[in-house]
């Protein structure tokens, strides 16, 4: 087979190479050139294995296709395509490359047919995502990257070693469906958890992600979470404690995005939540559950943006991103506000929006599965999530009391974004069966019928009804939630430095004992990173020696007791 | 026509006598640019004869050369196989890449007048180099021994650093001792067996194996190439020499002169002792295995703290020595392949950052953290290519970092040892912080107002060390010549013995 087939993440990745050189209208165009034609690639793909490599005996395959990888891929493009378009307008020239290259490693997961090369564009992905964060270009998006980058070689570091015993258990690099039956195949699970935001874990997530720029966030919010949304469905699909992972995450969202008051930090928690979601699905794994989990997926990627947009066009315009300094936009907004609400509803699985079409599928295999308590803690989810984010959301920002504000609507290109992204949640919502088509399994569910919709309006009454009597108590003050995050960010970095204190302590004691002893050790670790100190200074050769005759003495003895 | 025909046999002498003979003829010619010219086609001579001989063990032949026509046992032996026919290309190589680097790179660091003997110097380190590789006596190991170490102390004493000389006199007083305890070891290998000839010993050692006079020669000769070999906490001579030699030296003597050490401790250890005593009957792995993982982690977490490039880079030489050893611990021969592969793929990476840095103290004027800062602007090709090498230090796909560091992690998983893959991938990480901090300081700092206007960087320095970074990513996609010859040389070594 002589045929060429570009690789669809490669195309965006090479056009990512190439922006930096390019300037004003020939940039716009190659920014919204780029993704159509790794679009235009993706789609020419026929299904199979389409590249074989041959890498330290094992048998590679950096571009497979099949239903469900195309599914991804195809949404993970159309998100580089709007998110793009959304930061045409985006000073920084570090991100949309960034951000390019991020979203064609997220592809090149999705089309990669054995392990290692996951790996390998899970890496890419991580500098990636860093870059993006980075390109927010402020002190505290510089600081939110390095926890990022820390958490995120952390799981790259655990997918390896995980990936590495596979590959000798087995001898097969073939990505396939695998269990948590060995060492290996655990760590590769916790691997693709730690990116999927689960517990203990999913502190990394709304720390990071509201540190972006206005556009950045946005990016951000499609690939990481949604990549290992994928890999767990192709390779853990029916692992039943991830129902429960997906439901601890699905309350925790839910949880934090109600206490919280920055309007760009509830939408990270509520991506928890949504994943939380597609996490259970894949943890029920029949094949409606499985067809749930990815139509959710694509179907959030697209309204989660939409919010992350008019957020950040409220950001962007505002400066302000605290849900008690905005409110009363809809005066000024209304195109914002229009875009944010139909967001909003498509969260909230409002019908005839893309959210009910996708969710109902999740929750529907819950009841065909008999699980009454997943289906419960489901149903009682999707009222939380109308609350924090299809009612809050909005209604802090765009309603509520008027903050005296008077923005304009954003720029035309972002503006576009939006109207193109809500077209697409309604779109789905009231035509769903091409998305349908485009599902792993056959599909023979139709998700309006007169109990659905019934049950789901009651639903969405009764916790819009619940929002505005508890009015009083959501609204929020300038509040910190603290997380498990606050571990590693004020815990461990006092622990530390009790530690040090301590060590100190204890070296200044010792120091000073030795010194009335007589010895003159300078063993002040104060000094120990100054020129000359323990750490810098340049050893006497006295002492190298005697190093040397320790090691000597040692080995003599070592091997004569033997 | 008769010369042609008879050159193949005669390639494992021609090996250590072209450039034997280049250093004196350099000091000779009294001329800096003559003797340049001279060595460094010495050098590529030496790069066209290893591959031959390479070339030559393919099939897994050992070449036996019988120097004046005296047979193996009383005459000296000049013996390739495929691990040193390895390391030799490793060595002359390097070799040839550095010395077309080192006269843009002296030409600003030493005195005109001390050019001819830098070369003199550098033909005769590499004499002894390729000597010791090529060898199968153990008293002729410590000839070349001295001969390498010897020049290597001129070589790091002719750094512009006044501090250079006390670090070159640090490395001479280790040096020395190491050397000392080395012709110990081989002189109670001589007393118990009567032989001094590498293969003899190992055919007669069994007889004797396990006095005391063995275990001490063991003993003794494990410590005097550790320190050699800069294995922790003998390592201490390394940082400064070198920190403080110049730059092309730095690249040389970081590429190889500690790996040709590791090839003598693999060849005392397989060829010699045999690993029925040291790995059955000694707790040798275990130490090996604790000094490795001390390296590992006490010298990358020292090396996150230095002040200077160059140090970080010595530092982490000695934390990458560990993953060598650790290696060698295993015992098995994918653990060996790890050692092996991991010998040549940080002799690259090293080289090529060490040519690098060199680079960047033309226009910063040196390699302290504080003068680089910004550098990322100033100079983006060669602060890419150090990320680049940074990238191979930790060990990310793509690089040939990556490739040793897989191998050590599927030797560690052959034994069941998932902690010790947990300590592998977790010292990487320790990696990712000195990287980290040098791109910090060049890409997140403005570039010092007294850098020079004029940031022309020759393209015989460029040239060089871009090679070598490419390398480092060529060799890390491309592992048929790497890894092929490191597990061809790790299975002859184990079955040499059986």
């Amino acid at each position: 087979m002589a045929e060429l087939f570009f690789h669809p993440g490669l195309v965006l990745v090479l056009g990512a190479l190439l922006l930096p050189f390019l300037k004003g209208n020939a940039r716009n165009a190659a920014i919204l050139g780029v993704p159509l034609l790794a679009l235009f690639c993706l789609w020419r793909l026929p299904e199979g294995t389409l590249w074989s490599a041959q890498w330290l005996d094992y048998e590679l395959a950096p571009l497979a296709v099949d239903k469900l990888s195309r599914l991804f891929a195809t949404i993970f493009l159309l998100m580089a395509l709007g998110g793009g378009l959304f930061a045409l307008g985006q000073k920084s020239r570090l991100e949309i490359p960034a951000a390019f290259v991020y979203a064609g490693s997220a592809v090149g997961v999705t089309l990669a047919g054995d392990l290692v090369t996951v790996f390998v564009c899970w890496e890419l992905m991580a500098v990636g995502s860093t870059l993006v964060l980075w390109a927010g270009g402020n002190a505290g998006a510089f600081a939110a990257s390095r926890r990022y980058v820390a958490i995120h070689l952390l799981g790259g570091v655990i997918l390896f070693a995980g990936v590495a015993g596979h590959l000798l258990d087995t001898g097969d690099a073939a990505f396939t469906r695998m269990a948590p039956d060995s060492v290996a195949h655990w760590l590769i699970l916790i691997g693709f958890l730690i990116n999927a935001g689960a517990p203990p874990l999913s502190a990394w997530l709304p720390d990071a992600y509201p540190e972006a720029s206005w556009s950045g966030s946005v990016f951000l919010s499609a690939f990481t979470t949604k990549t290992a949304v994928y890999v767990l469905l192709r390779g853990f699909p029916g692992t039943e404690f991830l129902i429960w992972i997906g439901i601890f995450m699905i309350f925790y969202g839910i949880v934090y995005a109600l206490l919280e008051n920055d309007m760009r930090r509830i939408l990270a928690y509520s991506i928890v939540n949504q994943v939380g979601f597609m996490i259970a699905g894949i943890g029920i794994g029949t094949e409606m559950a499985l067809n749930g989990a990815a139509a959710h997926a694509f179907a959030h990627i697209v309204y989660k943006a939409l919010l992350l947009m008019s957020a950040g066009a409220v950001l962007a315009a505002t400066g302000r991103r605290k849900c008690s300094e905005l409110g009363g936009l809809f005066h000024s907004m209304p195109i914002t506000t229009i875009c944010g609400t139909i967001g909003a509803l498509a969260i909230s699985s409002f019908p005839f929006t893309s959210g009910f079409i996708s969710k109902s599928m999740v929750t529907q295999a819950a009841i065909d599965g008999h699980l009454l308590w997943v289906w419960l803690a489901l149903a009682a989810a999707s009222a939380g999530v109308f609350l924090h984010a299809g009612i809050k959301f909005p209604w802090f920002v765009f309603f509520q009391k008027d903050s005296g504000l008077r923005p304009a609507d954003p720029p035309a290109s972002m503006r576009w974004a939006m109207i193109a992204f809500s077209f697409i949640c309604i779109a789905l919502g009231v035509w769903p069966e091409p998305l349908y088509a485009l599902l792993p399994y056959r599909v023979d569910y139709v998700p309006y019928t007169g109990a659905h919709v019934l049950t789901q309006l009651q639903l969405l009454l009764f916790s819009g009804l619940a929002f505005f009597v508890m009015l009083p108590w959501l609204k929020r003050t300038l509040t910190i939630t603290l997380d498990v995050d606050w571990v590693y960010r004020v815990a461990l970095t006092g622990l530390c430095r009790a530690v040090g204190r301590l060590l100190r302590g204890l070296a200044a004691g010792i120091d000073g004992a030795l010194r009335e002893v007589g010895g003159a050790l300078d063993a002040d670790l104060e000094r120990a990173r100054q020129p000359g100190g323990l750490l810098l200074r340049n050893w006497p050769t006295g002492s190298m020696a005697l190093w040397t005759l320790v090691m000597l003495l040692a080995y003599l003895l070592f091997y004569y007791l033997h | 026509m008769n010369l042609a025909a008879h050159l193949p046999a005669h390639l494992p002498a021609l090996q250590v006598v072209l450039p034997l003979l280049a250093a004196p003829l350099a000091v000779l010619l009294r001329s800096g640019n003559a003797a340049f010219v001279l060595v460094t086609a010495v050098a590529w001579a030496a790069f066209a004869v290893s591959l031959g001989l390479w070339q030559q063990t393919g099939a897994g032949a050992v070449i036996s050369y019988a120097i004046g026509s005296w047979p193996a046992p009383w005459g000296i032996e000049l013996r390739v196989d495929r691990l040193s026919a390895f390391v030799l290309v490793l060595v002359s190589g390097m070799a040839a890449i550095v010395l077309p680097y080192c006269r843009q790179s002296i030409e600003r660091e030493i005195p005109k007048e001390q050019h001819y003997l830098f070369y003199a110097m550098f033909a005769l380190c590499l004499t002894g180099l390729l000597g010791i590789t090529i060898t199968g006596d153990a008293f002729n190991v410590f000839v070349f021994l001295e001969v390498s170490s010897l020049s290597t102390y001129v070589l790091i004493a002719l750094g512009r650093d006044r501090r250079a000389l006390m670090a070159a006199y640090q490395y001479l007083i280790m040096g020395t001792i190491g050397a000392t305890f080395i012709v110990i070891g081989v002189g109670l290998l001589y007393l118990s067996t009567g032989t001094l000839n590498l293969a003899d010993i190992g055919a007669r050692l069994p007889q004797v194996s396990g006095s005391r006079p063995v275990l001490a020669a063991l003993a003794f000769l494990t410590v005097g190439i550790c320190l050699k070999l800069a294995l922790f906490p003998l390592h201490q001579w390394l940082p400064s020499a070198y920190t403080y030699a110049p730059s092309a030296v730095s690249a040389f003597l970081a590429a190889t002169a500690t790996k040709v050490s590791v090839y003598v401790l693999l060849r005392f250890y397989f060829s010699v002792f045999g690993e029925s005593l040291l790995f059955d009957r000694l707790p040798l792995p275990e130490i090996m295995l604790l000094l490795s993982l001390a390296a590992m982690f006490i010298a990358s977490a020292l090396a996150i703290f230095q002040d200077d490039l160059k140090r970080i880079f010595a530092y982490s030489s000695v934390a990458q020595i560990g993953y060598i050893t650790l290696g060698l611990s295993f015992g098995s021969e994918s653990g060996l392949t790890a050692t092996v592969v991991h010998l040549f793929n940080h002799g690259l990476t090293k080289g090529a950052l060490f040519m690098l840095a060199g680079i960047l103290v033309i226009v910063a004027g040196g390699t302290s953290l504080s003068r680089l800062s910004g550098i990322g602007k100033a100079m983006p090709l060669a602060s890419f290519g150090i990320v680049l090498g940074g990238l191979s230090l930790i060990g990310v796909p793509g690089t040939v970092g990556f490739v040793s560091k897989w191998y050590l992690v599927l030797a560690a998983l052959e034994q069941g040892q998932w902690w010790l893959v947990m300590a592998i991938v977790a010292s990487s990480l320790l990696a990712v912080v000195y990287v980290w901090r040098f791109v910090e300081i060049a890409w997140f700092r403005e570039p010092r107002a007294d850098l020079p206007k004029d940031r022309r960087i020759p393209l015989s320095l460029q040239i060089p060390a871009g090679l070598l970074v490419a390398a480092t990513v060529y060799f890390g996609l491309d592992t048929s010549f790497t890894v092929g010859s490191a597990a061809a040389a790790a299975e002859q070594l184990l079955g040499m013995n059986q």
